[in-house]
């Protein structure tokens, strides 16, 4: 079996935006975290508009860096939040 | 208790409508609208956006913190989302409880939570004709053109 996935990460306000749309599928090893995701969306074209430790959730609730992601997970990056 | 992103206009007098009780003695009505400045800078209007699914979550999460720290009280909320003018409500807040101190700490606890927390976004547009995502920290003093 070849080790690997892909990951569909969610992308809203100012980095869709920045990224040209409202998300991106990331090609990740198996057992990648949300660290890795992080970094890989600052290596895509614009992505250093992405700030380097942005809050990223994982099935709708934040998560820490370490958390592992699989290709089932809904990932999202999370810009400064503005309600209210 | 209850909570929702709403695509339309709030009408916060059936929030208070909705938490009123007759053992409620005090009702806290929060309403929060959109400010014509941000820094100085006119503004002419916002687009609010959200993480729709993850937003409903984390605003019920809020609420049912809001209810666990005021046994008793009861609360509504509703965030609206889109192109708003002027003066429009973006959210209101009703919180009820037999007693106000539980009232208002349970309607203070929600917008501070929500503003720190809730995947909601705002677009503003300037006078200028430019357009920008607000995104300041949004405590109190930072003048963004929502902040209630």
């Amino acid at each position: 079996m070849a080790s690997g996935m892909t990951v569909r990460v969610l992308l809203f306000a100012s980095y869709a935006d920045a990224l040209g749309g409202p998300e991106v599928l990331l090609d990740l090893p198996d057992g990648a975290r949300v660290g890795d995701v992080r970094a890989r969306v600052r290596s895509l074209a614009s992505g250093k508009r992405v700030p380097e430790r942005p809050l990223v959730a994982v099935n709708q609730r934040y998560a820490s860096d370490d958390q592992v992601v699989s290709a089932s997970d809904e990932v999202a990056i999370i810009p400064p939040v503005a309600g209210g | 208790m209850r909570t929702a992103i709403v695509d339309r206009p709030i009408d916060a007098a059936k929030l208070i409508a909705e938490v009123s009780a007759t053992h409620h003695g005090a009702t806290v009505l929060f309403v929060g609208s959109v400010r014509d400045v941000n820094d100085g800078e006119p503004v002419t209007g916002l687009d609010y956006s959200a993480y729709g699914a993850m937003a409903e979550r984390e605003l019920r999460t809020i609420a049912e913190e809001a209810l666990m720290r005021c046994p008793g009280s009861d609360v509504v909320m509703e965030h609206r989302i889109g192109a708003l003018e002027l003066g429009d409500v973006s959210v209101a807040i009703a919180a009820a409880h037999p007693h106000r101190g539980e009232a208002f700490e349970a309607a203070r606890y929600v917008i501070e939570e929500l503003k720190k927390r809730a995947p909601i976004w705002k677009r503003e547009h300037y006078a200028t004709g430019r357009a920008e995502w607000v995104e300041q920290a949004s405590g109190e003093g930072s003048g963004a053109a929502a902040r209630p």
